[in-house]
């Protein structure tokens, strides 16, 4: 599997899993954090979203999942548009220790989604020890999170999102508050269990080494109001590695095109390849 | 009582380390009462009985009875039944009204404006100068009683109610929306179970504010109570059956909190684990 482009994964080829079209957000008039993002993302692809900070990455992704209303613009997700929370979506947070539940195990807040889905119990079972073994947390389940490191806590949460088996996964910042080692190694977990699972995966981050490294192409937002300053398809063979993609020019290339777009003062609606 | 001693190495050294926490936690205590005696029987005064004499009292008052009754004396069904039946009922009833109505007005923007001004007016009148009221309205039987002690231990709960609901994490819920999870699943599997600690902690003060209500309930128009009681023994100069009285609320104090702990701790096993452990309650 050493493609460049976009690969399609399991997901049905070019098939538009999301389809954003002049998404405007204001919190108060005159206060505004998007205005007029388009993008769309197909089936499969990892997508990430960088951009200055206080550029409405949060908002985006917010109104992406549904939780936000935006005050202009149209989402669409598997080709129906966004009102409230659709069906298929899992989201994981920056602040694993604040989204899990504290007073359910590590088994009950991968179960509480499922619950409310059509399933029966040996079904739920099965998804949650299969979760659990895809983040490498077998045996772990009666635990209770705060009994868990940092790390471990964001892999049970990335574990809910996939027992929930979403067509979308959303992430936001998902590893921004653990240790650089911690970090590459949740990279890694989640680089492969996209390819094992093909979910379609949108991340926003802060980190544009990160975005390059595990993405089929990054969208650059500006500052707010934020529009789309560039697209960037990475095309790095995968599955990729901490060090030898990272020392492939390719990616340095890619790393200095988005750093010198995200410093840039300003300047809209520029494409690059 | 969460602090366990921690060498389990050695016996000698485990009984000398239960030895020491006792005397700790109980040595004052039983150095006051041996005080006490030594002073009341030197003195000799009516007012000041030592505490064997009332000890003595309270096993012929309460503990005389018939084997078929527990050896439980009358005193046990005149006065102290009675009494703890009103205190729970009054303390069940208060939080069967506080806690639905504390939620609705901390996850309601709306029952929190229609409501809170009135409760905050009510809030501020003293529950002991309602009684010529609830008397009027309820007569002189248990039910006024009741009622008052309700109404005086309310409160706790329900500000805790609010406080607690109102304090929820947004990310919690937002989670939880995220995840699709209906309406009544965020009440029950998210708020409550966050504000579980505060609501609990409401729930103890108001068992606390309950005893007081009881008291204070029985010395109205009463005929019998622990708090009847012991009025009576005072008008009647029975000095020794008013420190009875006095000893066995302490002691009915000391045990319902006690048994609200040890429930508590199981609901809240988590709370003091994710708080980093020993930082109980």
């Amino acid at each position: 599997m050493a493609s460049g482009r976009a690969r399609p994964r399991r997901g049905v080829i070019g098939v538009h899993v999301l389809t954003v079209e002049g998404l405007h957000h204001a919190y108060a008039p005159g206060q505004v954090v998007t205005s007029n993002i388009s993008f769309e993302v197909k089936a499969g692809e990892f997508v990430s979203i960088v951009g200055p900070s206080g550029c409405g990455k949060t908002t985006l992704l917010k109104a992406l999942s549904g939780l936000l209303d935006p005050t202009g613009g149209t989402i669409k997700f598997q080709g129906v548009a966004v009102h409230g929370v659709p069906d298929g979506l899992a989201m994981v947070f920056q602040e694993y220790g604040r989204s899990l539940l504290p007073w359910k195990t590590v088994n009950g807040n991968i179960d509480l989604p499922l619950r409310y889905q059509d399933l029966d119990a040996e079904e739920r079972r099965r998804r949650i020890d299969d979760s659990l073994q895809a983040v490498g947390l077998s045996g772990f389940g009666d635990r209770y999170p705060w009994q868990l490191s940092g790390g471990m806590q964001q892999r049970v949460a990335i574990a809910r999102a996939l027992a929930y088996q979403p067509k979308l996964l959303l992430m936001d910042e998902p590893f921004a508050s653990v240790d650089a080692q911690t970090r590459a190694d949740l990279e890694d977990l989640v680089a492969q269990v996209q390819d094992r699972f093909g979910i379609t995966i949108v991340l926003v981050t802060h980190d544009i080494d990160e975005s390059v490294y595990l993405s089929d192409r990054v969208i650059v937002l500006s500052k707010p109001p934020s529009t789309v300053l560039a697209q960037v398809d990475i095309a790095l063979p995968r599955p990729r590695d901490q060090i030898i993609t990272k020392a492939m020019p390719r990616f340095v290339e890619k790393r200095s095109a988005i750093a010198e777009l995200i410093r840039r003062p300003t300047g809209a609606g520029l494409r690059h390849p | 009582m969460n602090r366990k001693p921690t060498s389990w190495a050695h016996p000698i050294a485990y009984a000398l380390g239960m030895v020491k926490s006792f005397a700790t936690r109980f040595g004052l205590g039983i150095a006051l009462v041996i005080l006490w005696q030594f002073a009341a029987t030197r003195v000799g005064s009516i007012f000041f009985p030592p505490p064997t004499e009332i000890l003595h009292r309270a096993a012929e008052l309460w503990l005389s009875g018939p084997p078929r009754r527990l050896f439980l004396g009358d005193g046990v069904f005149q006065d102290v039944l009675p009494s703890i039946a009103r205190l729970l009922s009054g303390w069940v009833l208060a939080v069967l009204v506080g806690l639905p109505l504390g939620v609705l007005i901390g996850r309601s923007r709306m029952a929190s404006d229609l409501l809170d001004p009135s409760l905050q007016f009510l809030r501020a009148v003293p529950g002991p100068a309602l009684i010529p009221i609830f008397i009027i309205l309820l007569g002189t039987e248990s039910t006024m009683r009741v009622a008052l002690i309700a109404f005086g231990s309310v409160w706790p709960i329900l500000l805790n109610a609010i406080e607690g609901t109102r304090a929820v994490d947004p990310l919690q819920l937002e989670t939880a929306r995220a995840f699709r999870l209906p309406r009544h699943a965020r009440l029950w599997r998210i708020v409550l179970p966050a504000a579980r600690p505060k609501i609990f902690a409401g729930m103890r003060v108001s068992l606390a504010l309950a005893i007081i209500l009881m008291v204070v309930s029985e010395l109205v128009a009463s005929t019998n109570g622990i708090g009847y009681r012991i009025q009576n023994s005072q008008i009647m100069f029975l000095l020794t059956d008013m420190w009875c009285g006095i000893v066995l609320l302490a002691l009915l104090g000391c045990a319902l909190n006690w048994l609200f702990i040890k429930v508590e701790n199981r609901a809240l096993a988590w709370h003091r684990g994710a708080r980093g452990r020993g930082a109980a309650s």
